[in-house]
């Protein structure tokens, strides 16, 4: 193992650095930019059972030190994707892939992660609970332990790939939700998904969103990001991926000293698409700077 | 796309609200007229994206209007100032379907877009003329440099403090043309679409995430799809707009 790499529920990463789901489509968009082979992997765009174009626009907002997004799950459907989007991304990424699922209903998951669960480059299901975007599901099923957990033990029955849900952190105690999921059959825990946030334009004095509320996400939301990744860690005996407002070297070593074995970066690919192949290329200095040897064992380090 | 530091060498007042500013830097990746760069500004987290007025061999030129605190911020910004932009972004206008006497229309801040359009055609040897659209006598911009190009230019006022009075549609029924271009605000886009007796091209403007593509900030309907406006766009062929209202 090199000192970057980390091992995240049994398959051994070159890095600990993945780009996070809807900020990095299916990987092509980004591997005209540079090779996108040199990330521990991705989280590829949220996926659904049926297409959804998603909400209306404006579905972006600016916030000082982050944006609001609420995109609200706009992809092809399941099978668009396995038949249009992975054989694209086979071309330009040839280790294992993070399918990021979403759901309305218990079975949409289920159905979303068996037809993922026969793709080969598929390496982790993240199961996303948490998606603040879209009324009748998402986020419902993150903000409760027992619906969590039926969605965990759903898909755990459809698929032999490690089973990862992504949680919301609007939420008044996320580790009982972390260690529901974890009963449930959950092989690990990805968090924090967006802040449900909001933005009044004064001129028009309406929202500046056209679904009113979206995600907050960006540098922001950091320090809540490595509260809550302590506070699950500390719970749960699964690995944990980091995520919120990460967007340096030092964030990610602060991740995982929070207990991240692995960080995923969001918002600011969008702002700065270069920033995961940065951030990489910068860590092993950052880790000479704080006497890290390596990765893997800074993983919880922060008692 | 390519991302570098360019560093601003002028960077002036065309009206009390909109601001001409030239960018010195590697503009390699500009390819077609209607594209647009994707600017950072300090302390603001998102970008802003600004249409490409006019390119050179070594200067970009963007032509905005103040419209919120990050162009204020940029209208203030002194000679030399160096900043990291995005540039190459959005599909641009497509030249090739023209004819021989194209249309071009502009409303507002829209009208910057038009000037490398309009040069590049005049190049090509055909017979450009230009409706700019403005609000009042104070807005106009760029009627000169329009008329420099060799283009014929019309220009029209929604009060009628100069030019013709109305509308750029009120223009554009007195004159014979084989294909037009646009960029401007939507009610103005609608009026053209339905005005336009021949097939032409749209500039759309959205909110954007990104720029580039990933985030699906800024996707709209089209009859051949949805479709990213940052992406897929800015410009949409007439035969494939789809008004949702």
């Amino acid at each position: 193992m090199g000192r970057l790499s980390v091992n995240l529920c049994g398959i051994e990463l070159d890095n600990p650095i993945i780009p996070a789901s809807g900020t990095f489509g299916y990987g092509y968009e980004f591997a005209e930019l540079y090779d996108i082979n040199c990330l521990g992997t991705f989280s590829f765009k949220g996926t659904t059972k049926d297409p959804r174009f998603g909400n209306p626009t404006p579905r972006i907002a600016e916030c000082k030190n982050g944006m609001i997004n609420a995109v609200g799950l706009q992809n092809p459907g399941v099978e668009k994707v396995v038949s249009e989007e992975l054989p694209k991304l086979k071309k330009c990424f040839n280790k294992k892939v993070m399918a990021n699922v979403s759901g309305f209903a218990v079975e949409d998951y289920a159905y979303t992660c068996q037809m993922l669960d026969k793709e080969e480059q598929v390496g982790w299901l993240e199961v996303n609970v948490s998606c603040p975007n879209v009324h009748g599901g998402g986020m419902s099923f993150g903000t409760c332990p027992e619906a969590a957990a039926e969605v965990t033990a759903a898909v755990k029955k459809v698929t032999t790939k490690p089973v990862i849900i992504k949680l919301s952190p609007n939420v008044t105690d996320i580790v009982s939700i972390a260690k529901a999921c974890e009963a449930a059959g959950a092989d690990g825990i990805s968090l924090i998904n967006t802040l449900l946030g909001m933005r009044i334009d004064l001129r028009t004095k309406k929202p500046v969103i056209a679904n009113k509320m979206g995600g907050f996400s960006g540098d922001a939301i950091f320090p809540v990001a490595v509260r809550m990744v302590y506070q699950v860690a500390n719970a749960v005996n699964i690995p944990v991926v980091g995520m919120g407002g990460v967007s340096t070297a030092e964030d990610v070593i602060e991740l995982m000293l929070a207990g991240a074995t692995a960080v995923e970066v969001g918002a600011a690919n969008l702002i700065d698409p270069f920033v995961c192949r940065d951030i990489i290329n910068d860590l092993p200095a950052v880790m000479d700077k704080y006497k890290i040897n390596s990765l893997q064992e800074i993983i919880g380090g922060c008692k | 796309m390519k991302q570098s530091i360019y560093k601003i060498i002028e960077n002036i007042a065309l009206t009390s609200t909109v601001f001409k500013m030239v960018l010195e830097g590697d503009v390699s990746d500009i390819k077609n007229s209607g594209e647009f760069i994707n600017i950072k500004l300090e302390g603001k987290y998102l970008r802003r994206p600004i249409s490409v007025c006019d390119v050179d061999a070594t200067t970009v030129t963007i032509v905005y209007k103040v419209v919120g605190t990050g162009t204020e911020q940029m209208s203030k910004m002194p000679v030399g100032t160096e900043l990291d932009v995005l540039v190459g972004l959005g599909n641009g206008y497509d030249l090739s379907l023209s004819g021989e006497k194209p249309l071009l229309l502009g409303g507002g801040v829209g009208v910057p877009p038009l000037y490398n359009l309009a040069k590049r055609l005049i190049k090509d040897g055909k017979e450009v003329t230009v409706v700019l659209g403005f609000n009042t006598k104070d807005e106009i911009f760029y009627e000169q440099e329009f008329k420099d190009l060799g283009a014929t230019v019309f220009v029209t006022t929604a009060d009628g403090t100069y030019g013709i009075k109305g509308f750029v549609t009120d223009a554009m029924k007195n004159i014979d043309y084989s294909y037009f271009y646009t960029c401007g605000p939507e009610p103005m886009l609608k009026a053209i679409y339905k005005a336009s007796t021949t097939s032409g091209q749209m500039s759309f403007e959205e909110r954007m995430g990104c720029g580039f593509g990933a985030c699906m900030g800024c996707s709209c309907k089209t009859l051949t799809g949805y479709k990213r406006i940052c992406k897929d766009g800015p410009v949409m062929k007439k035969e494939e707009i789809l008004w949702e209202d």
